[in-house]
């Protein structure tokens, strides 16, 4: 049989890319784009010219294609799909073939799927909306260092979300004073405390004197209540060398967690140091900063969903998701849809979720949601209801805030929680209870009663600017 | 706005130390308890009860009282359990969990007799 010849020259993509009878293998990367075409180009082609420009392709034919079977390796768009109530965006399904990336590596997929393709002319906008990992690409990356059981071990902590608490104000305080609000905190019942994403080591106050005056509280806190406590120190920093150098640190002196920020850092770093925080037996809490810049444009960036995939991927044991009830965006089907992503074993394609694909996680252990920001102890039944127990909920201003300090809105927090769990356990609603459940447990805890008193009014009833796609008119 | 407090939680007093889940509540009545341990059952989890000194209540490993009771309803059966447990070891904590098997972890552990803490 004769080869093809050579026909120099530019073609449309969709002869080479567009494949509508094609059968996804289950070894193909998916993904799914939501794309809004520039004016008068056909949605098949389109679709054609990003799975193009995020494989193999480029705009003009080159005689080298003819040097390798391009249909071993080129990415097809097989489908496409309205977008509900949107006219002039689409969804465009492409598959991926295994060859084109490198094992366990997440910078690699991304730099293929999220590269070139988001500055190319021919779509006006571009994101994108899910990605599906073949269980040989989840099984060749690390994933979490530890994941939810073994760090409920290793804290001893069961049947009921962690406490955590961000310490403000976030720049500017002393080392020592820093040391006071996390002790407080940590004494009056939380189980966590956190450094704020950007607390790394200023001037005011540098990282080791943060180390050494947060570590002093743990230890008091825990002689003083008789349970594990922590406190995120942020490693994060200018370079890995400082990253590295921090977090042997930490662990030197004992702390039990350390914190990272995996979108500012880098996906390479987050990988190395998640791989260091297995190696060295330290949990590892991820924050989000610039997640926004990227997700928060419906027409426009990747969903937070692939980027929480990411995050489990290349490894972390804690990923904030947002609180759906607090200050900060986010809707409350599409939260539920990436919390399961974050910690099942195995998620089925749910649109009500905004879940595009079924995703196989194999044994890769699951990472705990955090919900933090502008929450406070009314929020306790939804939060309890939302998240379950393996997850992280966060008050900051919620618990520093209290009338009476830190201590207290920290013992107001675990009692509102325990009673919210309690109540939960004996099959009562509580999300329509929760009022009844939080003023019978203010019967028996004063400092409850105050919080309650202080944060009658506060509600964040913004509409969400990120909503899953759902036909309006 | 009522007067501010002082949060009284101190090294030297023994009843600040906390026993985990449910720890920052009152002691739950005979029937609170009941309804946890429905909810235990309700999971399909497999109870299981521990107990140990107070001195060393922050030890992973508390004495297990014979082993889990694998596949037991009975709730009755287990507050006898828990009934014995207490009787055999005064001066003891006793704790309930719920064994997850699926994941692998303790889906409840809670708190079901509180001794006299002394250090």
């Amino acid at each position: 049989m004769a080869g093809k010849t050579y026909n120099a020259g530019v073609k449309e993509y969709r002869e080479t890319y567009w494949d509508p009878n094609y059968t996804p293998k289950d070894s193909d990367i998916l993904a799914v784009f939501k794309v809004v075409p520039q004016p008068g180009v056909p949605r098949e082609e389109a679709a054609a010219a990003v799975c193009a420009e995020s494989s193999t392709a480029t705009w003009t034919t080159v005689w080298t294609d003819l040097l390798t079977d391009l249909d071993y390796y080129k990415g097809r768009a097989y489908a496409i799909e309205d977008v509900p109530g949107d006219d002039e965006a689409f969804y465009a399904f492409i598959a991926y073939p295994m060859g084109l990336f490198e094992e366990g590596s997440v910078v690699n997929v991304f730099t293929s799927l999220v590269g070139n393709v988001f500055g190319f002319k021919a779509v006006r906008m571009l994101r994108l909306e899910d990605v599906r990992f073949p269980l040989w690409f989840v099984t060749t990356c690390d994933g979490p260092p530890h994941g939810i059981q073994v760090e409920r071990d290793k804290l001893d902590k069961y049947g009921r979300p962690l406490l955590g608490c961000t310490i403000k104000p976030k720049l500017g305080l002393s080392a020592k004073n820093y040391g006071r609000a996390v002790y407080e905190c940590l004494r009056g019942g939380l189980d966590f405390t956190k450094d704020d994403e950007n607390v790394n080591s200023q001037p005011f106050m540098r990282w080791r004197d943060r180390f050494d005056f947060c570590q002093e509280a743990i230890e008091k806190a825990e002689r003083e209540t008789g349970e594990r406590k922590g406190h995120y120190l942020n490693v994060t920093g200018p370079n890995m060398e400082e990253i590295y150098k921090r977090a042997e640190y930490a662990k030197e002196i004992g702390t039990p967690i350390i914190m990272s920020d995996y979108l500012t850092i880098g996906w390479a770093a987050q990988a190395s140091l998640s791989r260091w925080c297995r190696d060295n037996g330290m949990l590892l809490h991820v924050h989000r900063a610039m997640h926004g810049v990227l997700d928060r444009n419906p027409k426009h960036g990747i969903n937070f969903r692939v980027l929480a995939k990411m995050l489990r991927l290349l490894g972390g044991d804690h990923l904030h998701s947002g609180t759906v009830v607090g200050k900060l965006e986010g809707d409350r089907a599409a939260t539920l849809g990436w919390v399961d992503l974050m910690r099942e074993r195995y998620v089925k394609e749910d649109r009500s979720r905004g879940i595009f694909f079924d995703q196989d996680w194999g044994h890769t252990p699951g990472v705990m949601p955090v919900a933090s920001g502008g929450i406070h102890v009314w929020h306790m039944p939804a939060l309890v209801s939302i998240f379950g127990d393996d997850s992280v909920l966060q008050f900051g201003g919620g618990t520093i805030g209290h009338p009476w300090g830190n201590a207290a809105g920290a013992a107001a927090n675990r009692v509102a929680l325990e009673a919210c769990v309690q109540a939960r356990n004996e099959g009562r609603q509580i999300e329509k209870e929760g009022k009844d459940i939080l003023t019978n447990a203010a019967k028996s805890s004063p400092e409850l009663k105050m919080a309650m008193e202080t944060w009658k009014e506060i509600k964040f009833e913004f509409d969400t600017v990120d909503k899953l796609d759902v036909a309006h008119k | 706005m009522s007067e501010m407090q002082d949060y009284s939680s101190r090294l030297s007093d023994p009843n600040s130390r906390r026993l985990g889940t449910f720890s920052y509540l009152p002691q739950m009545d005979a029937e609170q308890i009941r309804k946890q341990i429905q909810y235990i059952v309700n999971q399909g989890w497999n109870p299981a009860i521990e107990h140990t000194e107070p001195a060393e209540a922050r030890s992973n490993y508390w004495y297990m009282w014979k082993l889990p009771m694998f596949g037991e309803t009975d709730i009755d059966r287990i507050l006898a359990e828990i009934e014995a447990c207490k009787k055999a070891n005064p001066g003891h904590h006793v704790r309930l969990i719920g064994y997850d098997n699926i994941k692998q972890s303790q889906g409840a552990n809670m708190i079901v007799h509180r001794a006299p803490i002394t250090v």
